[in-house]
């Protein structure tokens, strides 16, 4: 056993046996932030926060909610909303922190793509940003189908529904998944299990392994600019502040982004006291009626862009049926993001508007992902349906082009 | 070496327990998501046609789905394959649900037609689908034909006739 004298603070005494001060120094004080940033970095730590309000919340809302669908709908809308002390605070904190934290998350992934933050090593970083992005919307799902309501169910429905796409096996699939021949107790209960225990465990883990992934290639900054950050960290401890291009995590980098915290916590409160109903969707405090589908179904809005890409396909094209095509565009539009990195074969890493070309295609894209945000919500019927097609059409056709643009672009910029 | 070889009997065996074990374990985690026994047998609904009215839908329930019986009216042809003769009169009968992402439409009487709210997919009175996502016909439940009486969830000749000539 290691030689131990008698500490003389208790910080020695914690360190002696946990090796604080060393911990505290490469997670914290000597953990190196580029210094040319702007608000936009501070989004993962605002989503860091978010979660831990979803898990709290959640933890309270999990003491009086019923995993049982002849009690569930009630445990949410009569006990937790009306009986509980705060019950209601914490259900609008759940729902309203489920709503916005995808807000951020779009934020934080179009800032990274917006910067180029995903290649010339920092692969790793975007890929478990994605696995995120993927156990949020599942996380989002399940916990949309616990109050029980016409659109957890019929959300739910559509949702399995279209495994029942997958060939083969897929009518066996739903079946499976769900438990029993439609959407039941047996599918409540399994996905209850997902959305508080399995599902989060998982993000807990993918939090910290995304944290890892950016302690090697380091975070990205406003140029995109490469620089030894040995260096820069060795100026700033020797006194060279003004000089260095970096900044400790903790306290310089969190001092600002908890002053960006301070703002948005007063947007967040504002909208769980004052507005909240556009979390909470007036159809679903009806109970789920397996018999009686609602007039219009859509999800929440931060899966319209991705809804509407399914719903986009509604007419046959060479043989191939409307639904299956909108199946296929689907698959695609769910896993392409993660191919970025891949797709974007120029070497720049730079903001999007200086570069000649990608700057025209992000701006397409943002614009495109509105419209279909817009249109994923409206009645498909009429010119919604065509605006629906051509918008998923113009989906598809950016990211089959941007291997091409990016390639030209390299080209031009070599050549100047 | 002695050592060596040891420890790589030592790895393989280890291998095997492992590979035994993971396979048994995702079996019973695979089963354990499986549908119970009570749901799968809980699986046959009949219905007495003889009272319904023509051109008013009537929806039972099998197996937790809605299942639409539509008595035709006089004027109303039968399609080869998709309606049921049951006593002097022609019905469909089709599970109510969606065929591109499984919502339950409604009939318009008036139109003689059922249509989807959910993306808009319409479907003629015979269930073939006549508009939008759809890709194929309303599904015919099994069926047996007992009198008056349709038994869903059994097979009996007429369906099997029917899904012959599909
Ligand atoms: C460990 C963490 C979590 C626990 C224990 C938890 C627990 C719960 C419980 C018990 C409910 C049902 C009560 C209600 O409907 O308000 C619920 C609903 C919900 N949860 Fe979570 N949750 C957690 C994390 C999350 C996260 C990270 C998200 C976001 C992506 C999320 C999204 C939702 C949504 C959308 C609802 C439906 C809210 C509503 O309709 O009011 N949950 N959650
Ligand atoms: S579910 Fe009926 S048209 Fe999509």
């Amino acid at each position: 056993m290691a030689e131990f004298k008698k500490a003389d603070s208790m910080l020695e005494w914690f360190d002696q046996r946990l090796g604080v001060v060393n911990f505290a120094k490469v997670m914290m004080t000597e953990y190196w932030i580029p210094k040319n940033i702007n608000f936009l970095w501070a989004m993962g730590v605002l989503l860091t926060v978010l979660f831990t309000f979803l898990l709290v919340s959640g933890i309270f809302l999990l003491m009086y909610y019923k995993p049982d669908a002849a009690m569930a709908f009630d445990s949410v809308n009569y006990t937790i909303m009306q009986e509980v002390a705060y019950g209601w605070l914490f259900r609008h904190i759940h729902a309203v922190g489920a709503s916005v934290v995808f807000l951020v998350i779009y934020i934080h992934m179009f800032t990274g793509i917006y910067y180029g933050s995903y290649k010339k090593g920092r692969e790793m970083i975007w890929i478990s940003g994605m696995l995120l992005f993927v156990l949020f919307s599942a996380e989002g799902f399940s916990g949309y189908m616990l109050p029980w309501g016409q659109m957890s169910y019929w959300a739910a429905y559509v949702i399995t529904e279209i495994f029942g796409g997958i060939p083969v096996i897929g009518d066996e699939l739903v079946v499976w998944i769900r438990g029993n021949f439609y959407v039941a107790d047996s599918t409540l209960t399994r996905f209850f299990m997902l959305h508080v225990l399995l599902i989060p465990l998982a993000i807990l883990g993918a939090i910290v392994f995304h944290f890892y992934s950016l302690r090697f290639p380091h975070v990205n900054n406003e140029d995109g600019e490469f620089f030894d950050f040995d260096e820069e960290a060795e100026k700033y401890l020797a006194g060279n502040k003004k000089e260095s291009k970096v900044v400790p995590f903790w306290p310089v980098f969190l001092s600002k982004d908890f002053f960006v915290l301070g703002f948005f916590m007063l947007f967040f409160f504002y909208l769980v006291f004052f507005h909240y109903s556009f979390a909470m969707d007036p159809i679903n405090f009806d109970k789920a009626d397996g018999l009686k589908t609602p007039a219009h179904i859509y999800p929440e809005w931060y899966f319209l862009w991705s809804y509407e890409v399914l719903r986009g396909w509604f007419f046959e094209i060479a043989g191939i049926s409307g639904k299956d095509l909108g199946l296929m565009a689907f698959g695609f539009a769910n896993i392409i993001f993660v191919l970025l990195p891949w797709l974007d074969r120029s070497p720049m890493v730079k903001p999007a508007n200086q570069r000649p070309y990608f700057k025209y295609w992000f701006w397409l894209m943002m614009a495109d992902l509105m419209v279909l945000t817009e249109f994923g919500k409206l009645p498909p019927t009429g010119p919604n349906a065509w605006v629906g097609f051509w918008a998923s059409l113009v989906f598809l056709v950016l990211f089959i082009a941007l291997p091409f643009i990016t390639k030209a672009e390299a080209k031009k910029v070599e050549g100047k | 070496m002695m050592d060596e070889s040891r420890r790589g009997f030592i790895g393989k065996a280890f291998g095997a327990v492992a590979a035994v074990g993971g396979i048994a374990s995702l079996i019973a985690m695979k089963k354990t998501w499986d549908p119970l026994p009570s749901v799968m047998s809980a699986g046959f609904t009949t219905v007495d046609v003889s009272g319904l009215e023509a051109n008013k839908l009537e929806v039972v329930v099998w197996r937790g789905k809605p299942v639409f019986i539509l008595k035709y009216t006089a004027d109303m042809k039968p399609t080869d394959g998709r309606s049921v003769k049951i006593g002097e009169n022609y019905f469909s009968v089709m599970i109510g649900l969606c065929t591109h992402l499984g919502c339950i439409p409604g009939y318009e009487g008036d139109k003689k037609l059922f249509k989807c709210a959910c993306h808009g997919g319409e479907y003629s009175a015979d269930g073939k689908q006549t508009f939008g996502p759809p890709p194929r016909p309303l599904d015919i439940p099994p069926f047996k034909l007992d009198g008056v009486t349709l038994v869903l969830g059994e097979e009996g000749p007429e369906y099997k006739k029917m899904t012959a000539k599909a």
